[in-house]
C-alpha cells in the first residue's frame, strides 16, 4: 500500500532499534508511557516491544477511550438503548465494555436496537430514515472524536432533526495526565503523546509535562517506524538531560492544533465538574457535556439518565499499574476475581489492557537482552 | 534482538512465588474445557472465536458426546460395512443473498463440499433444506437455485433429498440454506490433527480475505467501494491434487471460513498442543483486501474465506505439495506461511511484517472495528 508501506519498512525498523540500543545507559531501566490506545495496539500489532531491550519497558497508559468508560456509565447507555422505540448507536468497540450487569452487546442480545456506527454523522443519517424512532448517539472518545461529535449536533440543528440527541462521555487527556503525574509513586522516565488528540489540541498543553514534572514528551504517530522513532528521542533528551515537548508527527500535528475543531468544540460542549474514570476515580474537570445552547440534543436530559453509579471493585488496583507502581500480577484480584472473560479494571477491559496482555502471554513472554 | 534466533519465547526465568502461584492459576483456568457461562446467545457466538468455542465445547460436546465430535473436525467419520465415509452440515445466512463473486447458493454447496473435501473426503451426494421468506421473488429463488445446481455439477456432487419451509415476511432475511453432505474418505488421506509435529510446515492456497471483506463491503454499510471478489469455490481438486503429490506427509488440513485463517491456527494449535509460527509478509493478500482492512481496522487473518485450506505437511513435501497446489485454478498463488513448533504448546506466534514477534490470538469476539 502506497504511503503506507513506507512507514512500515522493516530495513529501517532495524536500523532504529539500533539507535535505541546506542543511547542506553548500561545498567539503566528505562520505562515510559504510550498515553495513546492507539499506540498501545501498534505496539502488539507489529510487535514492537520484541524489537526493544528488556531494560525498555513501555507502559500502556490511560488513553483508550473505551475502557476507561466506567460500569455506571455503560448501564446508563443499557437504559437508554433499552427503552421502548430508541435505536442506540455507537463505534464498534464500545459494545463489548461491561457494565454492572453486562455489556451493549448483550443488551442488543436481549432486543435492544443497538447498531454500531463508523462516524456519528452515520448516526445522524439513521435519525433522518427513521424520522419515528428517537436515535441517540453515545458519543466517546478524546479530543480526537470531539470535534465529529460537535460538528454532526450543529448538522442536526441547523437540518432541525428532531429525533437525535447524543449521550456524550468524551474525556479531555490532560487532567487524567495530570493525576498520574501527581502521584508521589510515579515510576516513569518519559512519555509518547498521543498523536490523534494533539492534531486538535496541538503540543502547547503537554508543556506542563517537562516543566512541571520533568519529563520528556515525544507526541508520535502510529505506525511502528514512528513509534520506534519516538522511543530513539525520548531516550535521547534523557541521554542529553534535556526535558521538552518534542513533535515526531509533524506530518499532521501542528504545534497550535486546529483552531476551528476546538472552536466549535467550546461552542457545542463544557465541561463537566467531574467525571469518573474506570480504575482512576473521579477526575477534576475531565470529562465533557454538551452546552446549555445545545441542552435539547442531549440525551441525558431527554431521557433522564439516572446517572447509576457502580463503584470499581477495592481490590481493583488499575490505577498503581498504570502509574507503573505494581506489575498486574500483584494487583489482589488480578486473575482471580479479574480476568478478561469477566474483567473488572481498565487494563483488564481492553485486550490490549496491561493486564489482560500479561494475562494471555504473561508466561511466554519472550527472554529479551537486558543492554 | 536477533529475532531469527531460535527458542521462540522461552519461559521466563522463574520470578517471585507470587507470580509464579498466579501464571499457575491462569494455566489450570486455560487447560480446562470451556464452560458456557454466558446468560444469551449473542453475536460473537457466532463468529467462530473464543465464544463459539465456550458454546461448542462447553454445551454441545458434553451433550452429544460421540469420539467423532470430540475431534471438532470439518466433518464427522463415519464406517459403513468398512467403507470410510465423512458426514457434515452447515447452515448459510448471508446478507446479502447475493454479492461480488458469488450468491448464498454458490456458498451453500461449495461451504459444504469443502467440509468433506478437507476431512480427505471425495464428495458424493448433498441433501438441501431451504427456509424461505414469504414474499421472497420467485425469480431471486430461482437465481439461487441454479446457482446450487450449477455449483453441485461443479462439485460432482448430487443433490439427493430436500425440504422447503416459507417463514413469515420479517424472518429469515430472504432466504436461509441448509445443506448436508456425505464424501467416501479417500484411501491416500490419512489426516489428524494428531500427526502435527514440530518442523511440519504451513501452507495456504492462496491469498486470504475476499469473501468476508467482498460481503462487508456489499452490505453497503460503509460508503467504501472496491473490486472484491468472494472466492467461493470448490476445494476438491485441490485437496485431491494434494494427496496425490503428497499422500501420507499431508498431515492435516482445514478450510479458512469463519474466523479465518487464525482461528484455524488457534483451534488447532490449542487441540494438538502444538506451537505456530507464521510469518505476516508471506501471507498472501489481495492490495484492495489489505486497503479495506486496513481502513476498516479489522485484520485479513481474521477475515472468512470461501475456498481457501490451511494445509501442513511434512517438511520435506512442501516443493511437491506446492507445486501441485500451484497447478490447480484458484491456488496459483499458493505459498508457505510458516512451521508447527514444540513451544509454547498452544500458542500461534507471528513475526510481524516490521520484524517483531507477537501472539496471533484466538478471536473473542464478533471482529469489530476500533475506533482508536
Amino acid at each position: 500500500m502506497k504511503y503506507v508501506d513506507e512507514f512500515r519498512d522493516a530495513a529501517l525498523g532495524r536500523a532504529l532499534a539500533g539507535e535505541i540500543l546506542g543511547q542506553l545507559e548500561p545498567g539503566r531501566h528505562y520505562k515510559m508511557m504510550e498515553v495513546c490506545g492507539g499506540h498501545t495496539h501498534s505496539i502488539y500489532k507489529y510487535g514492537i516491544d520484541d524489537l526493544l531491550p528488556a531494560n525498555v519497558e513501555l507502559v500502556h497508559g490511560p488513553g483508550c477511550p473505551v475502557c476507561v468508560i466506567p460500569m455506571g456509565r455503560v448501564d446508563d447507555g443499557i437504559g437508554v438503548a433499552l427503552q421502548e422505540g430508541v435505536i442506540f448507536t455507537c463505534f464498534g468497540d464500545m459494545l463489548r465494555v461491561p457494565g454492572s450487569n453486562g455489556s451493549l452487546l448483550d443488551a442488543k442480545a436481549q432486543g435492544a436496537d443497538i447498531r454500531m456506527v463508523y462516524s456519528p454523522l452515520d448516526a445522524l443519517r439513521i435519525a433522518r430514515q427513521n424520522p419515528n424512532r428517537e436515535v441517540v448517539f453515545f458519543a466517546i472518545g478524546f479530543e480526537t472524536t470531539a470535534p465529529s461529535t460537535a460538528l454532526t449536533l450543529k448538522r442536526a440543528r441547523a437540518e432541525g432533526i428532531e429525533n437525535f440527541s447524543c449521550m456524550c462521555s468524551h474525556v479531555t487527556i490532560v487532567p487524567p495526565l495530570r493525576a498520574l503525574l501527581e502521584s508521589p509513586d510515579l515510576r516513569l522516565d518519559g512519555f509518547i503523546g498521543p498523536g490523534h488528540v494533539s492534531t486538535v489540541v496541538g503540543a502547547r498543553p503537554f508543556e506542563f509535562i517537562p516543566a512541571d514534572y520533568a519529563k520528556p514528551v515525544v507526541i508520535a504517530g502510529f505506525e511502528p517506524l514512528d513509534i520506534l522513532q519516538a522511543i530513539a528521542m525520548i531516550l535521547r533528551q534523557l541521554a542529553e538531560g534535556r526535558c521538552e515537548v518534542e513533535n515526531q508527527y509533524t506530518r499532521v500535528v501542528p504545534y497550535e492544533g486546529n483552531e476551528r475543531a476546538l472552536e466549535v468544540m467550546a461552542e457545542v460542549f463544557e465541561l463537566r465538574p467531574h467525571f469518573e474514570w474506570r480504575g482512576l476515580g473521579f477526575i477534576s474537570h475531565s470529562g465533557l457535556r454538551l452546552s446549555e445552547a445545545y441542552a435539547d440534543l442531549d440525551a441525558e436530559r431527554r431521557f433522564s439518565v439516572p446517572g447509576v453509579r457502580v463503584a470499581d471493585p477495592k481490590a481493583c488496583q488499575c490505577g498503581e499499574v498504570l502509574k507503573g507502581v505494581i506489575k498486574p500480577w500483584e494487583c489482589k484480584v488480578f486473575g482471580t476475581a479479574c480476568t478478561p472473560e469477566r474483567p473488572i479494571g481498565t487494563c483488564m477491559v481492553s485486550s490490549e489492557g496491561a493486564c489482560a496482555a500479561y494475562y494471555n502471554y504473561g508466561r511466554f513472554a519472550r527472554e529479551r537482552e537486558v543492554v | 534482538m536477533t529475532p531469527e534466533s531460535g527458542g521462540v519465547m522461552a519461559s521466563r526465568a522463574p520470578g517471585t512465588d507470587r507470580e509464579q502461584k498466579i501464571l499457575g492459576i491462569i494455566e489450570t483456568a486455560r487447560g480446562k474445557r470451556s464452560r458456557f457461562r454466558d446468560e444469551h446467545i449473542n453475536m460473537a457466538h457466532g463468529a467462530g472465536g473464543r465464544a463459539t468455542q465456550s458454546l461448542v465445547e462447553g454445551m454441545f460436546a458434553p451433550a452429544f458426546a460421540s469420539a467423532s465430535l470430540l475431534e471438532l473436525a470439518d466433518a464427522g467419520a463415519v464406517e459403513v460395512d468398512g467403507v470410510g465415509l465423512a458426514l457434515t452440515t452447515d447452515a448459510y445466512v448471508v446478507k446479502p443473498l447475493r454479492f461480488p463473486g458469488g450468491s448464498i447458493g454458490e456458498l451453500a454447496v461449495n461451504g459444504t463440499v469443502n467440509d468433506l473435501a478437507v476431512s480427505g473426503a471425495r464428495p458424493l451426494a448433498l441433501t438441501l433444506s431451504l427456509v424461505l421468506e414469504e414474499g421472497m421473488a420467485a425469480d431471486e429463488l430461482r437465481l439461487e437455485v441454479d446457482a446450487i445446481a450449477a455449483a453441485a455439477v461443479d462439485a460432482d456432487a448430487q443433490i439427493v433429498a430436500g425440504d422447503t419451509k416459507v417463514v413469515e415476511r420479517g424472518h429469515a432475511d430472504g432466504m436461509y440454506i441448509c445443506t448436508s453432505g456425505i464424501g467416501r474418505r479417500d484411501p491416500r488421506a490419512c489426516l489428524s490433527p494428531g500427526r502435527l509435529a514440530p518442523g511440519d510446515r504451513i501452507l495456504l492456497s492462496g491469498s486470504i480475505g475476499e469473501h468476508g471483506t467482498a460481503i462487508m463491503l456489499a452490505r453497503g454499510e460503509f460508503d467504501l467501494a472496491a473490486s472484491i471478489e468472494s472466492d467461493t469455490r470448490s476445494l476438491w481438486p485441490a485437496v485431491d491434487a494434494l494427496l496425490q503429490a503428497v499422500g501420507p506427509e499431508l498431515r492435516c488440513m482445514r478450510d479458512a471460513t469463519r474466523g479465518g485463517v487464525a482461528s484455524v491456527l488457534n483451534e488447532l494449535a490449542r487441540s494438538s498442543s502444538v506451537a505456530m509460527l507464521v510469518r505476516e509478509a508471506d501471507v498472501p493478500v489481495q492490495p484492495a483486501v489489505a486497503g479495506a482492512s486496513e481502513i476498516l481496522g479489522i485484520d485479513p487473518l481474521y477475515v472468512a474465506n470461501e475456498g481457501k485450506l490451511v494445509a501442513f505437511v511434512a517438511p520435506d513435501a512442501v516443493d511437491r505439495a506446492l507445486s501441485a497446489l500451484r497447478a490447480v485454478e484458484g491456488c496459483e498463488a499458493a505459498t508457505e506461511i510458516g512451521e508447527v513448533r514444540a513451544e509454547p504448546p498452544g500458542m500461534v506466534l507471528m513475526q510481524t511484517g516490521f520484524g517483531g514477534r507477537r501472539v496471533l490470538d484466538q478471536l473473542v469476539g464478533d471482529p469489530l472495528p476500533r475506533i482508536c
